[in-house]
């Protein structure tokens, strides 16, 4: 088997196909490379991924879809953070201030992480919504109300970790978008036990705690209770954890956090888009 | 049988040739017996094999949970002495989410399980509130770096989702925990990177900083890697 030849008959047909793949020495480098590693009846089928990449029409689809669905989630957090912040005096604790510009730095940080990483995959990153943070109407002092706001994000926080918890499997793939998903859902972990424990501080729910007991909303009620539908499950797979030594059914549902659908997500963050 | 006849007969009348063949099965013997040891979860010069694919992830996941849970129950055994109200309520709640993960995995692993591990904590000062709240921060952000980086290692979905569940719950609580050490450092930069992420840790540097505190030998050479 010729490489060069095979080469060069594909540079005859497309004289544009290192403009779609990488450079003609960096083509045969990589089969060079591929050569020591791969049985020879293996090495059509790398040629084949590689063309592959330089003619699919779409990227690897399921990937760029969560990615993207992500990414609206991170803009909802980023532009509901920074409408709050820029109310005057809204967060006048002057503990919560930093901790609130940090969490919308974060979710700043996610949106530029997303939008970059699509693009590299060759994807297209959809543009942010126009939100409505009243929830149509249902929060409607929310960036007046210090506690409406609290709720709210303790909604977004949780309903964020449950939705990258929803789409690590369809990442598997893609083992550095993967890790990546899993390095913002356990920060997306780390701002909701914040905003819940602010709320335990302030007395917005006196048995509020940073980690989720059962499907408790923790007082915020039923415009929010679809966030926490499910987290109340204490069986992992196919163990019920409340039958092991020590542990009570309460504890079995704090110890886990749940996974929601992305269409479970998108209907709970309908609810704030226009 | 005929073949080795075959072989030391070709070799017949070159005393030095035969001793290399019977050196050589010797070798092959011993690789055998070694292989053969590793497979197992027993104690050996290597120390508890973890094992390997899921199953070893899913025993470092295991070790980890061991390691966290009887810290904790240090910790509500012998309270310091400013360990009351919510912070008592809160850390008496974290104890028993690591007895849950750790019986959890114990349950989910059932004969590939590691055997209980012991634990060296001769150099925390359990009476002293700062003390126990920085190992609690350390193993705290170890454990979701531990499981960030393992989620790759995977190749069952159901594990990956699993230890989806369990690693938010980490974050819950080091992001708790150090907001009692410092008010506000729940995500500070020391946790996360410019682009909003948090750390990811591969086993075994996640098990080289874990190391002064398990007594027990850890085999981590059949792990997955990259």
């Amino acid at each position: 088997m010729n490489f060069k030849n095979i080469l060069h008959e594909i540079e005859k047909a497309d004289p544009e196909i290192y403009d779609r793949i990488d450079s003609r020495r960096k083509v045969m480098h990589r089969f060079k490379d591929l050569g020591g590693k791969l049985a020879l009846t293996a090495i059509p089928l790398a040629l084949g991924s590689m063309l592959n990449k330089a003619y699919s029409q779409t990227p690897p689809p399921a990937i760029v879809d969560i990615l993207n669905f992500a990414l609206t989630l991170e803009y909802l957090e980023s532009e509901f953070y920074s409408t709050a912040l820029g109310v005057p005096g809204f967060i006048s604790d002057p503990a919560e201030l930093p901790a609130f510009t940090l969490i919308q730095q974060h979710e700043a940080d996610h949106v530029n992480f997303l939008t970059t990483t699509i693009t590299s995959l060759g994807g297209t990153p959809v543009t942010s919504p126009e939100f409505d943070f009243t929830g149509k109407g249902t929060f409607p002092n929310v960036f007046s109300n210090y506690q409406v706001f609290l709720a709210l994000a303790q909604t977004f926080e949780d309903t964020g970790i449950r939705a990258y918890k929803g789409q690590v499997t369809g990442l598997m793939s893609n083992k550095t978008v993967l890790t990546a998903a899993l390095q913002i859902h356990s920060v997306e972990g780390r701002h909701a036990a914040h905003v819940r424990y602010i709320r335990r501080k302030t007395g917005a729910s006196t048995d509020e705690k940073p980690w989720i007991n059962g499907n408790d909303t923790n007082g915020i009620g039923k415009p929010v209770e679809s966030t926490y539908a499910g987290e109340d499950n204490v069986v992992q797979l196919g163990i019920a954890v409340p039958t092991l030594p020590g542990v009570s059914n309460g504890v079995a549902t704090e110890a886990f956090d749940e996974p929601l659908s992305m269409d479970d997500v998108n209907a709970i963050i309908s609810q704030y888009i226009v | 049988m005929k073949v080795l006849r075959k072989r030391t007969t070709l070799s017949y009348g070159s005393p030095i040739k035969r001793r290399d063949f019977l050196t050589y099965v010797a070798a092959s013997v011993s690789i055998v017996t070694v292989a053969a040891a590793c497979t197992k979860n027993d104690s050996s010069n290597n120390g508890i094999d973890l094992g390997s694919g899921d199953i070893g992830i899913l025993n470092y996941s295991y070790a980890l949970a061991q390691l966290e849970a009887a810290f904790y129950t240090q910790v509500i055994n012998t309270p310091y002495s400013s360990l009351t109200g919510d912070e008592l309520s809160f850390i008496t709640d974290i104890k028993g989410h690591e007895i849950a993960h750790r019986e959890f995995l114990k349950a989910a692993l059932s004969t590939s399980a590691i055997p209980p591990l012991e634990f060296d904590f001769t150099s925390i000062n359990f009476a002293n509130r700062s003390n126990v709240l920085n190992i609690a921060k350390t193993f705290g952000d170890t454990a979701v770096s531990a499981y960030n980086g393992a989620g790759q290692l995977l190749t069952s979905a159901d594990y990956l989702l699993i230890a989806g569940k369990i690693v938010s719950v980490e974050a819950r609580h080091v992001a708790y925990i150090r907001d009692l050490i410092s008010y506000g450092s729940f995500a500070d930069s020391t946790a996360v990177d410019s682009n909003g992420l948090d750390m990811q840790q591969k086993p075994t540097d996640v098990l080289a900083t874990l190391d002064p505190y398990i007594k027990s030998k850890l085999d981590p050479s059949h792990l997955p890697t990259l």
